[in-house]
């Protein structure tokens, strides 16, 4: 691993002033240490910023909730308020990593973690997220993981969190230091011609705390389901996080996103379109699949997400609403 | 450099360390506490698992730096002197090992996932079991005879 300085973040404005300067947060670790030992990330200076006081959920007097930054994988997703009115949040998180490394990884951290593309990790190799312009081997290459949607010619690497789906879902905000308020969707990016950025932060800016909406009936009937290589610990092939509310037998509110199908989690807003006000069916969970899908562009190896989301997302619906 | 305290397995140590060192290396290279294993080193195989402030962590990708001033308990302290802890009891009733590489990384991991669950208040059956020690695999595959052991301590 490359020499590097290490100091300690006093507030939030330090660990700002020093991001501002080039430095590189810390917090859980559990992604940065490893792309530094595999020499994808060589920061000259570390700013720990675990120990800032971003540890705390509260409850909000409007009935929302708001997480620090700070807090790890497994607290958020144990929390009781957290399990009983945002499901879909606690089962994605728990759908995560595995029990020791959600107990280091953090909540900011896991909205910044990098791609888990070949590629990327693989310093031997060309990537134009790690090496903008050098190329982007994946495209003819080892894809079978990787996106259908919202790709570009430069990259076609997923987000790898579970968290940021059902965030995502949610609608989330992310408080950022230095810039305000990031709804979700809207903290991450498509690659386009710059897929060396993932989210829409700039040096210096730095994430204090994530604030859920308060609860509605969508939000506490909600659900997480991931599919993966193995029965756990993995990464997701798919994954769909999804927030229904009924009425009569009608969808009145629905929030769906995906994972592992795209450089941000994806907020699937086709198939909402076309679930609202629809009847509660398999003909229309179907539909509204295919209206999200319309804009699949799969690669050789990996059109197989098309049906597997499909069906992933009808399965899902079809639970939520029986 | 950096000047670093840590009370590990009940004892004071004060280190002069490379802020690069991280848990592992630290606990192997520095203090000779081999019995936390370098297995991928990258947080993919839980070889490496300890207990940090009391909850299992992956050595490997904690940088010792970062942990200043924290409490570890390692395999090597897992025992009450020579008494075994009920898991280790529990991992030779059972024969749930085969090479051993991976155990004591299985054990800690048990130890904090015990911890867990009764801190959830969750009955841990064998697909539960599996599920909260997905984190440790064991190239030989003794897991059925892992989640014995495991299940036979919490019950």
């Amino acid at each position: 691993m490359k020499a590097f300085a290490y100091e300690r973040a006093a507030d939030a404005a330090g660990a700002a002033a020093a991001g501002a300067h080039g430095a590189t947060y810390l917090a859980g670790g559990t992604n940065l240490v490893d792309l530094m030992k595999l020499g994808v990330e060589t920061p000259d200076r570390l700013v720990d910023v675990a120990g800032l006081p971003h540890d705390a959920i509260e409850e909000l007097s409007g009935g929302g909730l708001r997480i620090g930054a700070a807090v790890s994988n497994a607290d958020l997703a144990l929390h009781p308020v957290v399990r009983e009115r945002y499901p879909v949040l606690s089962q994605a998180l728990l759908a995560g990593a595995s029990g020791q490394l959600r107990n280091l990884a953090t909540v900011g951290g896991n909205l910044l973690q990098r791609t888990r593309c070949s590629y990327f990790q693989d310093v031997t190799k060309p990537c134009n997220k790690r090496r903008p312009g050098s190329g982007c081997p994946a495209r003819e290459g080892e894809h079978h993981n990787l996106a259908i949607l919202g790709q570009s010619e430069h990259c076609v690497a997923t987000h790898p969190s579970d968290m940021a789906v059902a965030l995502t879902a949610l609608g989330a905000t992310v408080h950022v230091h230095g810039k305000g308020a990031v709804p979700m969707p809207g903290l991450h990016r498509l690659p386009g011609e710059h897929p060396e950025r993932d989210t829409n932060l700039a040096p210096g800016d730095l994430i204090t705390a994530i604030e859920l909406p308060s609860p509605d009936a969508a939000a506490v009937r909600s659900a997480y389901r991931k599919v993966r290589e193995r029965a756990s610990y993995s990464f997701a092939i798919v994954s769909v996080a999804a927030a229904v509310s009924l009425r009569d037998g009608v969808i009145d509110e629905c929030r769906i996103a995906l994972g592992g199908v795209a450089h941000v989690p994806w907020r699937a807003t086709e198939a909402e379109a076309a679930l609202k006000g629809a009847a509660a069916s398999e003909q229309s969970f179907t539909a509204a699949a295919g209206a999200e899908l319309a804009h699949a562009q799969p690669l050789r190896d990996n059109a197989y997400k098309v049906p597997l989301t499909r069906n992933v997302l009808v399965s899902l619906l079809s639970e939520l609403c029986a | 450099m950096a000047e670093i305290a840590l009370r590990i397995n009940g004892e004071e140590h004060r280190l002069e360390i490379d802020v690069r060192t991280t848990l592992l290396d630290l606990l192997r290279e520095n203090l000779g506490l081999t019995g936390a294993k370098k297995g991928c080193d990258h947080g993919q195989c839980g070889a490496c698992t300890v207990l940090l402030d009391g909850r299992r962590a992956n050595a490997c990708l904690a940088l010792a730096v970062a942990h200043d001033g924290a409490e570890i308990v390692t395999v090597e302290g897992l025992a009450a002197g020579d008494d075994l802890h009920p898991l280790q009891a529990a991992f030779v009733e059972h024969d749930a090992f085969q090479c051993g590489y991976c155990t004591p990384g299985q054990l800690c991991s048990a130890a904090g996932m015990l911890a867990e669950a009764e801190a959830e208040g969750v009955t841990l059956d064998a697909a539960e079991i599996r599920e909260r020690m997905s984190g440790n695999l064991c190239r030989c595959g003794a897991y059925p005879n892992i989640v014995a052991a495991i299940a036979d301590v919490a019950s």
